[in-house]
């Protein structure tokens, strides 16, 4: 083994040791943090009690979970039901792995270490754990293997509601993967490339895509709120119908690791917004590409506030809105985020044909201008439909169609 | 349509998604800037705004005379009108013939908290009190004897006044 690649390996384990940590670190305070904002937005307090300003609390409820009982429901499929919450959780966590979190750093060492011979790296190591080259298409297909976990969960759990929501979970799921993975063709139209390092490149050196891809931004995080089945989308785990959904039959750190995933999976949906849509880890200017390791440090601490943005965001329409009805989730995703994403699609295939070939605007910074103009004019146009009840309408519509009696 | 459903006349061309969505989420967002309505309990147990009712009817109380004897004649009234039979008096008596009371327990887990003891007793004795914070250790700490009744410290209720009904 080359000096190169035992370096290579060793920052690889550091990193994902460091964003493992964060990343079950981090979970645990979301818990918190979404109490406390639930609290706020409540005019309460939230928890205070275990540590300065409820700090502690989270790790109070770990270890209540530990050492609570494990119940298995008679007749329940076993081997399923244990393997269940690893299957959600695994996924949650492998998606942190792809994700940049930082300028690259440079870094330059060359040592040995005893027996395990020298260890060298030259140049400017990327803040990520595993650049993948398929990029978010690792992520679409992993997050999508957590429907699995879910759905198995309802059904090992031998009961009525757990089934339900484990049915509801993987149909909505399913749904919404569709509208999420079209929205994300506009992406990869204007960056050309699906690895979010170049995404990210491809940012700084034109717009956020955020302004040039708006519709593709709504399309996606509305998709994101279904695919981590958070309110106003949370109908696997609908309370008023399905008690607890498919966890209803989960207790102790089983249950937790449902917990886990699901915070696991919107830090993941928040920072593919932050990364495709908003930069990752760029601030505007051209300060943060000289590379150095103040503009690791300070490139990462604009990741960390871009995504607690939007996992504030997620809390915060979690906390407003009310549950969509199931047949409202199903015509949502079908009938009208579908058909935006893919009309969206047609709509910037032709606008950079007409931008880059018959126009001639090759530099990237005016190509996203003009497309931010169209999506104004767009947004407008699909904002007013949707405000006006066109695209989601009640049901009120298909029953006037029938005469009514009595 | 089945017979005897009733269709609601929603509003259909009223209706906003977006405009309704952003206003909730402004609404709430102003909340989390307001001033917060919980009481921090064990810390403070009375705000401005919300204090106990003096006719909060708790556990009860033995009121005591100068001598610190209770002021109970064992006359019978109150295990006599307790509905939930929970007051145990054995009567005494001395040498003077003034009766009191040998036993006194009041079982505190079959107490209704009526506080007809307290209207009934001619000595003005025996009172329910301003007093929630109850928690024992065992069952058997919840029969309170005489001797625990007249150690009691908190208010006593104010019983219910015909002529201000509604405590003014």
């Amino acid at each position: 083994m080359t000096p190169e690649m035992k370096g290579f390996i060793l920052l690889s384990v550091i990193k994902m040791l460091f964003v493992f940590t964060v990343i079950m670190i981090g979970v645990a305070l979301l818990t918190l943090m979404e109490r406390k904002v639930s609290a706020w937005m409540q005019n309460r307090r939230g928890p205070n009690r275990v540590g300065w300003a409820g700090l502690l609390q989270p790790a109070a409820d770990g270890v209540k979970n530990i050492l609570k009982e494990e119940t298995y429901p008679a007749l329940a499929n076993q081997g399923l039901f244990f393997l269940a919450p690893a299957l959600s959780f695994i996924p949650a966590l492998l998606l942190s792995a792809v994700i940049p979190f930082a300028a690259p750093l440079p870094l330059d060492f060359d040592f040995s270490l005893g027996p395990l011979g020298r260890f060298a790296h030259h140049g400017p190591m990327p803040m990520v754990v595993a650049d993948l080259p398929v990029g978010f298409l690792f992520v679409l297909s992993i997050s999508s293997m957590g429907v699995y976990g879910i759905a198995l969960a309802g059904w090992a759990s031998n009961s009525k509601y757990a089934l339900l929501g484990g049915l509801r979970a993987s149909a909505q799921m399913i749904s919404y993967e569709v509208a999420m993975g079209l929205s994300l063709i506009p992406v990869l139209l204007m960056s050309g490339n699906v690895t979010f390092s170049s995404i990210i490149h491809q940012q700084q050196a034109g717009l956020w895509y955020v302004l040039p891809l708006f519709l593709s931004f709504f399309i996606f995080l509305v998709s994101g709120f279904a695919e981590t089945n958070r309110l106003p989308f949370d109908l696997p785990e609908a309370e008023s119908e399905l008690i607890a959904g498919y966890h209803t039959e989960y207790s102790a750190m089983k249950f937790s690791f449902f917990f886990i995933a699901e915070y696991a999976n919107v830090v993941t949906v928040c920072a593919m917004a932050t990364t495709l849509f908003f930069g990752g880890w760029d601030i505007p200017g051209h300060w943060d590409e000289q590379g150095g390791v103040l503009q690791t440090l300070v490139t990462g601490a604009a990741f960390f506030l871009k995504l607690m943005f939007w996992i504030f965001f997620v809390m915060w329409i979690r906390w407003t809105l009310p549950r969509f009805r199931y047949d409202q989730l199903m015509a949502l995703g079908w009938k009208v985020l579908m058909p935006l994403a893919l009309g969206y699609i047609m709509v910037t295939c032709t606008a950079i044909y007409g931008i880059e070939h018959l126009a001639g605007i090759t530099s990237p910074k005016l190509e996203a201008l003009a497309l931010f103009g169209l999506n104004i004019v767009l947004g407008v146009l699909v904002f007013g439909l949707l405000d006006s009840g066109m695209f989601v309408r009640g049901s009120v519509r298909r029953q006037s169609t029938y005469e009514v009696t009595s | 349509m089945a017979i005897g459903v009733k269709v609601m006349k929603r509003p259909e061309r009223d209706v906003s998604y977006v405009r309704a969505t952003l206003k909730g989420m402004a609404l709430t967002f102003k909340h989390m800037f307001e001033p917060k309505v919980t009481m921090q309990y064990p810390e403070e147990k009375s705000t401005a705004d919300w204090s106990l009712s003096q006719r909060w009817r708790g556990t009860h109380r033995m009121l005591t005379d100068e001598q610190g004897r209770s002021k109970c004649v064992a006359c019978g009234l109150c295990p006599q009108i307790c509905p939930a039979n929970c007051i145990k008096l054995v009567p005494g008596e001395d040498e003077q013939g003034n009766r009191y009371p040998l036993i006194y327990e009041i079982d505190e887990f079959r107490c209704i908290f009526c506080g007809y003891c307290q209207e009934v007793c001619p000595e003005e004795a025996i009172h329910v009190g301003v007093h929630y914070e109850n928690a024992e250790y065992t069952r058997g700490r919840f029969v309170y004897d005489l001797e625990r009744l007249q150690s009691q410290t908190h208010a006593v209720s104010t019983l219910w006044d015909p002529s201000d009904p509604r405590g003014e």
